[in-house]
């Protein structure tokens, strides 16, 4: 009875866990999953400007001026003293209540700003920002691609991994741990920026004290040190909105800072350290050679003129590695022959290997067809790469899946071997099954095995791989028999109470010891239910937000259930809103536009309306959200993609409003939305775009501002709405 | 005689007075009661097939939840959160049981979806492990309140759920109260909680 009762209740108390814990499991998925498919919509906006660079000449009417504004800038010719001169001139008002820094630095100054950021909300002045930066790039140059530690007889290294702008997760870092000094060394392993509000406070403080004890202090290279990166996920714009005048000089200067950023750290010749990962073809003698900050964003190759791609053909006959780069490779001579890679230190590499040179992008990505016309229309009949590879000319695309056209691999070049290298590291994740296979989901880098890393760790005597760039639900996680461990530092990264963040201590022992910690808003400590519900909710609206994107499609697909099922269009006799479909038909036809790889049969009740007989209302997943403001006279499919990309719309708006008035001129905006759209595939007629910017224009003498522009385009989630009011 | 055969000679008596003829039509009479049988297994049949296959997708998309290596093989000890995520209200011991039909005969540690699925699906399709209604776990509550308080101290029900029945972990019991404790009061009170946490399940 006692017991019984007991039993009871314990078994009833389980299942309500078991029931959390799935919610909790999908809703993870679910914020990985579309963090995931966000990055590979990245690689579609910097081949966008890829596809500018290379075919100007094509795209009818666009003036050069346009297209330069999207063109890497081409390094300031102003000398490094001529910069620091100029940064002295600028003028700090009197006014200005927050820290004024002077070089070299002082314990005064990292003290001053910490205290500035924590309690007082100051910011740094621009000027000394460029200061900072102008320092920390000249420092930066001095130091090699791989940084070699060692604990000394007492030192205990501390590891923190990605922090994307969560500065109250680094200020708890240093609270719980202490501040980096000679005596408590940190290394911080890629991704201080994008995604958080505070990433401009964090870099800061890092290179201040990078500065300040540049032998404890070090910090590794991440995916998101990429301007490309930051356009999109919030970086660029939060250097832009808190520096107003000085912003696009900040940005320049941190192009370079990051590329000079070094690619990995190892401990005592037995710890590697790199962000990503590694991949089979990671070789790090040929990394320490490379000139690390020719590369300035690891999603696209160096910049390659014409000239210099015609070149290669050359190279390829020659088969000879031009003398290069001023360290000179040591221990490399790269001979190419027709389809293979010798290289002295690792014996030959089979052509299976050069596939994973290639990341491919799944199902076609209709820029990359696009991509693929043009570039071969512009190659003068020279063999383009037509399987998956990376050409010159864009970065990851995939071959013409229609097309018979032989094909004819082309070697790849020194440029895209170093390239490459760099990617891996930066890029790749770990997986349990061996192999080394092109990582999909993120469309670049790999996804190493535990035989990979068996054979790195044995190649190079390592103990162990730490790195970061993945969310962990505890902070940390460990894989590949405990020789490689998962390190991230931005706790309530997805939403609040989603994970955890951790960071290590590696003693000379190099037994890690993990700490972990959470940031929270709120005192009073929240259940665990309430967690997920809170994390739950915010996943289940980026997924509707998600499927309001894609609207049309989704529709489509489920009318074509419809008909199937029934075998004839339905009449009137049933609304339009409450027409049904399978739970299986509904879950193929979402899966299918979304490509989100989703647990869709669980999710369902969480999106949908069941009718009685329990199919699927397929509209009902609309119902709940509509536009923020009516837009009239618009097709809705324009509608409809303009919401979809309105955040790379802002991106090129951004670029192209160079005196940040916010407003843009409406020839540019049309121009804008030509290119975009050609690139897209999607053909939008000139006369809707014109009418659309004319709706918004509200009498601005011909200039749109572009933030009611997108403004227009957010979507209200009506429950939002609802508690508004 | 039987009630049906009574029946069936019924009606072949007054056919055979309306039209003369025996057999033939006796025997199309047993033909369609024949077919209308097959026809209700049929319908029956793919009725428990649709419902089978439907519930071979909820044991999919449950199991999927947790094969993080997408290869159909989940962790052996996530299995217990999966069964119960699909509705299922077992108790530790009838886990146990369950997990020796499923695992391999050299336990690995993982368990594969070749042999979680025949084993879930017979037991969604027997209904086994249902869960508790709301009403019995309030008296469970009300065993264990022996002063009948109204409420329990939640000295009281740690002792319960850590030394009585399968006990619970230290983690698990912590979890429970921080959600069951009222914070005012510091007391569980049973009917609130049971109230709050079984709206869940709907």
């Amino acid at each position: 009875t006692a017991i019984k009762a007991a039993v009871l209740i314990q078994r009833w108390y389980r299942r309500y866990m078991a029931r959390i814990e799935i919610r909790r499991r999908y809703t993870w998925s679910i914020f990985q999953s579309i963090e995931y498919a966000g990055e590979q919509d990245q690689l579609q906006l910097s081949s966008f400007f890829t596809f500018m660079l290379d075919n100007f000449t094509h795209l009818g009417g666009a003036s050069p001026d346009l297209i330069s504004q999207f063109l890497e800038t081409t390094s300031d010719p102003m000398k490094e003293e001529g910069r620091a001169a100029k940064y002295e001139k600028i003028e700090v008002p009197d006014s200005y209540p927050g820290p004024r820094l002077s070089f070299p630095l002082t314990v005064a100054h990292t003290n001053a700003l910490l205290t500035a950021f924590k309690q007082q909300q100051q910011q740094l002045h621009a000027r000394y920002v460029l200061q900072l930066l102008h320092e920390t790039k000249k420092f930066l140059k001095k130091l090699p691609n791989i940084i070699h530690l060692s604990t000394s007889y007492t030192k205990e290294i501390t590891i923190c991994g990605d922090l994307h702008g969560k500065l109250d997760d680094l200020l708890l870092i240093f609270y719980k741990n202490g501040l980096p000094s000679t005596e408590n060394p940190y290394v911080f392993n890629g991704d201080f920026v994008d995604r958080g509000k505070k990433s401009v406070e964090i870099i800061i403080i890092l290179f201040a004290f990078l500065l300040l004890y540049p032998n404890d202090m070090h910090l590794n290279r991440g995916n998101h040190e990429d301007h490309i990166m930051n356009l999109r996920y919030g970086f660029t714009k939060e250097v832009m909105q808190k520096y107003r005048s000085h912003g696009r000089e900040i940005l320049l200067l941190l192009q370079d800072v990051f590329s000079l950023l070094p690619l990995a750290t190892i401990i005592d010749n037995k710890v590697l350290i790199v962000h990503g990962g590694i991949s089979d073809m990671t070789d790090l003698d040929y990394l320490a050679s490379i000139e690390r900050h020719r590369f300035k964003s690891a999603l696209r190759p160096p910049r390659m003129s014409i000239d210099s791609s015609q070149d290669k053909g050359r190279r390829q006959t020659k088969g000879q590695l031009p003398a290069q780069s001023s360290d000179g490779h040591r221990s490399i001579s790269t001979r190419f022959s027709s389809n293979h890679l010798v290289k002295q230190s690792s014996g030959a590499l089979s052509s299976s290997s050069s596939s994973s040179l290639s990341s491919s992008i799944p199902e076609s990505r209709r820029m990359s067809d696009i991509q693929e016309k043009d570039t071969s229309m512009t190659s003068n009949g020279r063999h383009q790469l037509h399987h998956r590879s990376i050409s010159p000319t864009g970065i990851l695309e995939v071959p013409f899946l229609d097309s018979n056209v032989t094909i004819t691999p082309r070697v790849p070049s020194w440029e895209e071997m170093e390239w490459k290298q760099i990617v891996d590291l930066l890029w790749s994740d770990p997986k349990n099954q061996n192999g080394c296979t092109p990582n999909s989901f993120r469309g670049g880098g790999c996804y190493f095995g535990p035989d990979v890393t068996l054979r790195l760790l044995k190649k190079y005597q390592l103990k162990m791989l730490i790195r970061s760039h993945e969310c962990k639900q505890e902070g940390y996680e460990l894989c590949h028999d405990g020789q490689v461990i998962t390190i991230f530092s931005a706790s309530n990264y997805y939403e609040e109470g989603s994970n955890r963040g951790a960071y290590i201590k590696l003693g000379p022992d190099l037994v890690p010891r993990f700490f972990q910690y959470q940031v929270s808003k709120f005192t009073r400590r929240m259940t665990l239910q309430q967690r997920v519900s809170v994390a739950e909710g915010s996943a289940l609206k980026s997924l509707q937000e998600k499927l309001y994107a894609h609207r049309s499609e989704l529709i489509a697909a489920f009318k074509q259930h419809d008909i199937s099922s029934t075998g004839k269009w339905h009449s009137s006799n049933v609304l339009e809103d409450y027409r049904t479909v399978s739970t299986s038909d509904w879950a193929s036809a979402v899966e299918s536009v979304l490509r989100l790889d989703l647990p869709w049969r669980t999710l369902r009740s969480r999106l949908v309306r069941l009718a009685p007989d329990g199919s699927v209302e397929y509209m009902s997943c609309f119902e709940d959200l509509h536009m923020g403001q009516p837009i009239k006279e618009v097709t809705p499919s324009l509608v409809e993609t303009l919401y979809r990309y309105r955040t790379d719309l802002e991106i090129i708006f951004n670029m192209i409003d160079k005196d940040h008035s916010g407003l843009i001129s409406m020839e540019e905006f049309r121009q804008t939305w030509r290119l975009f759209s050609s690139h897209l595939h999607t053909h939008v007629d000139d006369a809707a775009i014109d009418d659309l910017a004319r709706s918004i224009d509200f009498n601005k003498d011909g200039s749109i501002d572009f933030n009611e522009f997108l403004e227009a385009f957010r979507v209200v989630h009506k429950l939002d709405s609802k508690e508004k009011h | 005689m039987g009630k049906s055969q009574c029946k069936q000679s019924y009606i072949t008596t007054s056919l055979l007075e309306l039209t003369g003829k025996t057999c033939v039509i006796s025997g199309k009479e047993k033909t369609v009661s024949w077919q209308r049988e097959k026809n209700k297994m049929a319908d029956e049949k793919e009725s428990a097939e649709a419902m089978i296959s439907e519930i071979h997708k909820q044991i999919t998309d449950a199991f999927d939840v947790f094969d993080h290596e997408f290869n159909k093989t989940v962790d052996v000890r996530e299995v217990g959160t999966i069964i119960r995520s699909l509705g299922c209200c077992p108790s530790e011991g009838e886990l146990h049981d369950l997990l020796a039909e499923i695992e391999e005969e050299e336990p690995t540690g993982y368990i594969r979806f070749e042999k979680f699925l025949p084993t879930m699906t017979k037991v969604l399709m027997e209904r086994r492990y249902r869960p508790i209604p709301e009403d019995v776990l309030l008296r469970a509550f009300e065993v264990l309140d022996q002063e009948k308080k109204g409420h329990l101290e939640p000295e009281e029900l740690t002792k319960y759920m850590s030394e009585e029945g399968e006990p619970f972990t230290q983690e698990e019991m912590e979890e429970m109260l921080s959600a069951a404790v009222d914070p005012d009061k510091n007391v569980i009170l049973y009917k609130d909680y049971v109230a709050m946490m079984t709206v869940e399940d709907n």
